[in-house]
């Protein structure tokens, strides 16, 4: 590192007072640049271009015709009547999908953030086991369960020692979608727990000693004092919870590779497959429906900013 | 075992015991059964023969039918108990069944074939851990390959995160210069683009630069992280600039100054982004998919994906593998579980 100083001295002399900063931020602000900043604009310039050539200069102007396309529905409730009904499909999926993901994974957290925050030795080896899950890529998550989901697997031979008929849980819409549902829960939910149980530890004991003198009932003591307390990291786990469960693929896509059927496929997944796994590569289309969904990811960021970062 | 129930309801506080404390000891115990029951399924599987894991109702221990070396018999025969009849309780030799009749011979003294009805006979099974799952993917799928590929983007790829996020880190916390909010705000601002709305532009910026079927070409794109620039930016903001001040009169210089006062003090950061880094690319999967194509430069997680794809019938070495992958992990979980959970939760952001 000491090959750096001699630069680095050099840059000192020539630059006066704080100038020196620029030197310091810019390895980072060209990576942004390159990589997050020049990509925004050359989305805009694909979203309005057409034909499949990878190189901007060699594709044709075709104006809003991506954005029409996307959008060209004679029923927008059924999505079977788009143009490109895979788009709809994949918002139809990404919005049922985020309302019951989010849902029930906040819930569960804060069940658990709340069973974990009791004294007790054996708390560090609950936690762990809760939030391990959160370390494995989702390829791993995917195929865990995928191996205990199948037709001869552990949960159906759990099932037929019960007496219960064994079901091709990935094969059929109902069940694969509920599934998505049940694995990204189970893959992500340590990590809100975590920040939750970090908020209730936050609540000063003296409150709930209080409590406890008034002889509040448990219920009570929750709703009047627990919630209210607890208010801020909710509010930031709930926005976090919801940025990610829109860009929900990785681990939907190993498990079912977003069928049967189109049913479980998401709104990256479409972006994916249109850009990059189709015979044609549709760059514009892909990069049109990209934007759409930067605008909804924008606004739930904006609120994060917001949630995060309390006025003074 | 009751030492281990005192161990879980023990408890440190003078408030009286209610019935939430069973309801929530209950969820605990049922949680632990959700969250780790399906690793340790795999790990139980992943020790199975194909044939075993043909088996059907599974069980959670390798069992396997037995096979038996017999006298005047090339390879080996399966190995049977018989479980009624005149021959009750031994265990013999299978030679071929033909229709419910089988033909076996004693292993031990092959004399005459016997003739044994098939509802008699029940194969005998014992343990056989099938570690040739495990030492097939390096000789015969260039496992090593992917590990490595995996563990240099890893190393690369955080080392490098680390450096361009503290330097940043520094100068915003630690020097006015005209700009320097419009920076920050910038940084920030990147919080609003996550990779998947930049996949396709990036795939021509990772072609115009050749990075394409490149390890660099997964490193770059994500190493600018706003996660990090904040996260260190907060921590180097509590370091006094007192001592950049002491350092300056000692005609240290502004390098200096960030390369051994600066970054060692704010090593608790450091840590935290450290983790984060890893995590991020050790099971980084959409990017690098698009990024690389050519199967000897993938990196564990896209070679299992691929393999799902052409080993759907080879579970033994699909389940192999993902143990293999998860393994670094949970291992290095299991050495820094308090400062990872510990780190996440103070950092409240991912």
């Amino acid at each position: 590192m000491n090959l750096l100083e001699a630069p680095m001295r050099l840059a000192q002399k020539h630059l006066r007072g704080g100038r020196i900063g620029w030197v310091f931020v810019t390895p980072n602000l060209s990576v942004f640049g390159l990589f997050t900043f020049l990509p925004i604009v050359i989305d805009l310039i694909y979203a309005v271009t057409g034909g499949n050539q990878l190189f901007p200069a060699q594709r044709p102007y075709v104006g809003t015709a991506n954005f029409q396309a996307l959008l060209a529905c004679r029923n927008y409730l059924d999505p079977n009547t788009c143009t490109r009904d895979l788009f709809w499909h994949g918002i139809y999926n990404t919005a049922e999908f985020v309302v019951l993901q989010v849902g029930f994974m906040v819930g569960l957290s804060l069940a658990t953030a709340l069973a974990l925050n009791r004294p007790g030795r054996a708390r560090g080896f609950f936690r762990a086991v809760f939030f391990y899950p959160v370390l494995l890529s989702p390829v791993v998550v995917a195929l865990i369960w995928k191996w205990v989901l199948q037709r001869y697997g552990v949960l159906n031979a759990g099932l037929g020692a019960l007496g219960l008929a064994p079901h091709d849980w990935l094969l059929n819409s109902s069940t694969a979608f509920f599934w998505s549902v049940f694995v990204s829960i189970w893959a992500h939910m340590g990590f809100y727990t975590l920040i939750l149980l970090a908020g209730l530890q936050a609540i000063p004991r003296d409150v709930y000693e209080a409590a406890a003198m008034d002889a509040t009932p448990p219920w009570r003591r929750f709703r009047r004092v627990t919630l209210p307390l607890l208010m801020p990291s909710l509010l930031v786990v709930l926005v976090l919870a919801l940025i990610r469960a829109v860009q929900i693929f990785d681990e939907v896509y190993v498990l079912t590779g977003g069928g049967p059927g189109t049913s479980t496929t998401f709104l990256v997944q479409f972006i994916y497959q249109t850009g990059f796994a189709q015979q044609v590569r549709e760059y514009g289309m892909a990069a049109a429906a990209s934007l759409l969904l930067a605008a909804v990811l924008m606004a739930l960021t904006v609120l994060q900013l917001r949630v995060t970062r309390p006025r003074k | 075992m009751s030492r281990l129930a005192t161990m879980l309801t023990a408890r440190r506080g003078r408030l009286a015991r209610d019935w939430t404390d069973w309801a929530s000891l209950a969820y605990l115990l049922l949680g632990v059964l959700v969250m780790f029951l399906p690793v340790v399924w795999l790990f139980a599987s992943s020790l199975k023969t194909d044939q075993a894991l043909n088996a059907f109702p599974p069980t959670l221990l390798p069992w396997q039918p037995a096979q038996v070396a017999v006298p005047g018999h090339a390879g080996t025969l399966p190995l049977m108990r018989v479980t009624a009849g005149r021959f009750a309780g031994e265990r013999l030799a299978e030679l071929r069944h033909i229709g419910l009749v089988a033909q076996l011979l004693d292993p031990a003294r092959p004399g005459p074939v016997l003739h044994i009805p098939v509802r008699d006979l029940k194969p005998v099974l014992h343990l056989h851990a099938s570690w040739s799952n495990f030492t097939d993917l390096v000789r015969r799928f260039n496992f090593l390959g992917y590990f490595w590929n995996s563990v240099l983007i890893t190393t690369l790829a955080t080392l490098i995160t680390l450096l361009i996020n503290s330097m940043a880190a520094f100068a915003l916390s630690k020097y006015r210069f005209a700009g320097r909010d419009a920076v920050f705000g910038l940084m920030l601002a990147t919080l609003m683009v996550p990779p998947t709305i930049v996949l396709v532009p990036n795939f021509l910026i990772a072609a115009r630069l050749d990075l394409v079927n490149s390890l660099w070409g997964v490193i770059w794109p994500g190493v600018a992280t706003p996660t990090g620039v904040f996260l260190l930016r907060q921590y180097m903001l509590t370091i006094p600039d007192d001592l950049i001040e002491a350092a300056r009169m000692d005609n240290a210089s502004e390098w200096r100054i960030y390369w051994r006062i600066v970054l060692p003090l704010s090593t608790p950061a450091l840590g935290v982004l450290a983790i984060f880094s890893v995590m991020w690319r050790w099971n980084d999967f959409l990017w690098p998919m698009v990024v690389l194509n050519r199967s000897s430069a993938f990196t564990l997680p896209l070679a299992l994906f691929s393999f799902q794809g052409d080993l759907q019938t080879q579970w033994h070495y699909l389940l192999a593998m993902t143990v293999l992958t998860l393994l670094p992990v949970t291992v290095i979980f299991l050495f820094l579980q308090r400062s990872i959970t510990q780190g996440i939760a103070s950092a409240g952001v991912k």
